[in-house]
């Protein structure tokens, strides 16, 4: 009786949480995205339209792209080209679709003690290293496999460090947490770091760090942001359709609007920007999307036709 | 930096008081999820506990050691295998429970399995053993024997119902893990306390940390206050 009573009680309230959900996406997704708050705001908006319900995990890009292999997520939002093209490549990733970018920062204490002011950022980490050795500087790194610590490694080596012997060195701290808590940190010792600039422009302007930007918007800098589906061949149970239901909504205008329009009376200027219509021809801005294309691109596209299941019409 | 948690907290409060939806909604969801949690526990814990205290048999100090030996083990620990298991890749995949605030129930009921199974054996065992050989030369069977040591620990056991709950309305990595802090859906007290510090709301940060306290601290009183009375 008694057991029959509690097994009744767990069953239903657990059948009460789930609550109204219906279809569901889980989408695992970079913490940047998700720290902004801009995915509150696509949410709503196209909660507003369609009866999914999307269910956001912030992990990183390195773990949500494990999630997606596991099979437990439907649909991941990351940004590190490289770790994109071998989630591709693996089997597991298909219907790539660029949705956004805008630029890593390097930014630091306000008396910038490895004077890296104004300096190209390969340049920048040079002096960061010599002053790191000198012990004037810090530097905090993410650490934890995301994006924006892939994006670091890549600086290193193109800067000509070896990353796993700086990693090791005194100055060089390993935040291991995400995009906030790493800014927090950096902000706490006073050290530079390598931040995307939507959480840093609302972690600045939110007053919770004082770190200053230490350079312009470059090449090096770029960070593109896409959503990628989990191929339901090889994971029977994911939901394919709604994922791209939500990648259709996230590239169309509407989309791309949401993400554009994000932060821009709070911040002064978009945190994250529409990439759909840049990358078509004619665009206004001819330089930033050939950045993407070399950056972002795979054998000259978005997502080459091996890795595409249907949705013809987002590959014009 | 004092003036940030001044403020804070001033807003924390309004928030508390004002009765903010999303304020409750967490609450709520916290409350029933560690509830059917404890209430799961127990179907379990109770039978194990019993046999641990009133039966003399074999392996039961060493049983008995195990249990006390997991009391320890951090809650991610746990949360790390329970995603495991649960993962669409692992051995119970098949549930397709993952992310959902069922798995958390089930975690967070094998969380505190050992909470339990400790505190109501010892519940249990701070009975006269006398109740017992009593019961049994009045004619009772070993059943009924049993049940009137049981009944005698209720208080006891009671006390011991309300730290496990504490414990799971208390803890992060199991409901991180296996809930994965959905808005509106698995999201609880400790992981919306984690993870809006990272977006930088501090406010709802402090306002729910000042519910979870006023649930933690006030059972834990509770409890302190009605072992002295037992005593």
């Amino acid at each position: 009786m008694l057991i029959v009573a509690v097994l009744v009680s767990v069953g239903a309230t657990s059948y009460y949480l789930r609550g109204s959900i219906g279809e569901r996406v889980i989408v695992s997704t970079t913490t940047s995205l998700y720290e902004t708050e801009l995915l509150e705001t696509v949410e709503d908006e196209f909660e507003e339209k369609y009866t999914i319900d999307l269910n956001f995990i912030s992990v990183g890009t390195g773990i949500a792209i494990q999630h997606a292999q596991r099979g437990d997520a439907d649909l991941i939002l990351v940004h590190s080209p490289s770790d994109e093209r071998k989630f591709l490549t693996g089997g597991t990733g298909v219907n790539r679709k660029i949705i956004a970018y805008n630029f890593f920062v390097i930014v630091g204490p306000e008396n910038d003690p490895a004077h890296i002011q104004g300096l190209q950022p390969l340049q920048a980490l040079s002096k960061i290293v010599q002053s790191g050795r000198n012990g004037t500087a810090e530097w905090v790194s993410r650490g934890d496999n995301s994006g924006t610590h892939s994006k670091e490694k890549s600086l290193w080596a193109a800067a000509g460090f070896n990353y796993n012997d700086v990693s090791k060195e005194s100055w060089y701290i390993n935040a291991v947490s995400g995009m906030g808590e790493t800014l927090r940190k950096a902000d706490y010792f006073e050290a530079y770091t390598l931040a995307d600039t939507g959480t840093y422009l609302k972690y600045f302007n939110d007053g919770l760090v004082t770190l200053e930007v230490m350079m312009e918007e470059e090449k090096e800098l770029l960070n593109v942001y896409s959503a990628i589906a989990v191929n339901q061949t090889l994971h029977p149970t994911v939901n394919f359709n709604g994922a791209m239901t939500f990648v259709k909504w996230l590239v169309s205008e509407e989309g791309q609007q949401t993400i554009e329009q994000f932060g821009k009376k709070t911040y002064g200027k978009s945190l994250f920007n529409a990439a759909t219509n840049l990358l078509k021809e004619n665009t206004s801005q001819p330089t930033v999307a050939q950045w993407i294309r070399d950056y972002a691109f795979f054998n000259g596209t978005e997502c080459p036709s091996e890795y595409r299941i249907g949705s013809s019409e987002l590959y014009p | 930096m004092a003036n940030e948690i001044i403020e804070g907290l001033l807003k924390a409060f309004e928030l508390v008081f004002s009765g903010d939806p999303t304020l409750v909604e967490i609450t709520l969801r916290s409350i029933l999820v560690s509830c059917s949690a404890t209430l799961l526990c127990l179907l379990w814990s109770m039978p194990i506990a019993v046999a641990l205290s009133l039966r003399r048999f074999h392996g039961r100090i060493l049983i008995k050691g195990m249990f006390h030996a997991l009391l320890g083990v951090p809650t991610v620990a746990f949360g790390l295998v329970l995603f495991l298991l649960l993962s669409k890749s692992g051995p119970l995949g098949f549930l397709r429970i993952l992310y959902t605030p069922t798995a958390m129930i089930l975690g967070q009921a094998v969380l505190i399995t050992p909470i339990a199974v400790s505190l109501i054996v010892s519940a249990i065992e701070a009975i006269d053993p006398e109740i017992r050989n009593l019961a049994k030369t009045l004619g009772a069977s070993e059943l009924e024997a049993a049940l009137a040591v049981l009944k005698e620990s209720t208080s006891g056991v009671g006390l011991a119902v309300i730290a496990s709950f504490n414990r799971a309305i208390a803890e992060l990595g199991v409901a991180l893990m296996v809930g994965g802090n959905i808005g509106g859906y698995t999201s609880v007290l400790t992981t919306t306390i984690a993870m809006e510090t990272n977006k930088g709301e501090l406010e709802l940060s402090i306002a729910l940390t000042i519910i979870l306290l006023l649930i933690v601290i006030g059972l834990s009183l509770f409890i302190n206050v009605a072992q002295r009375r037992m005593t």
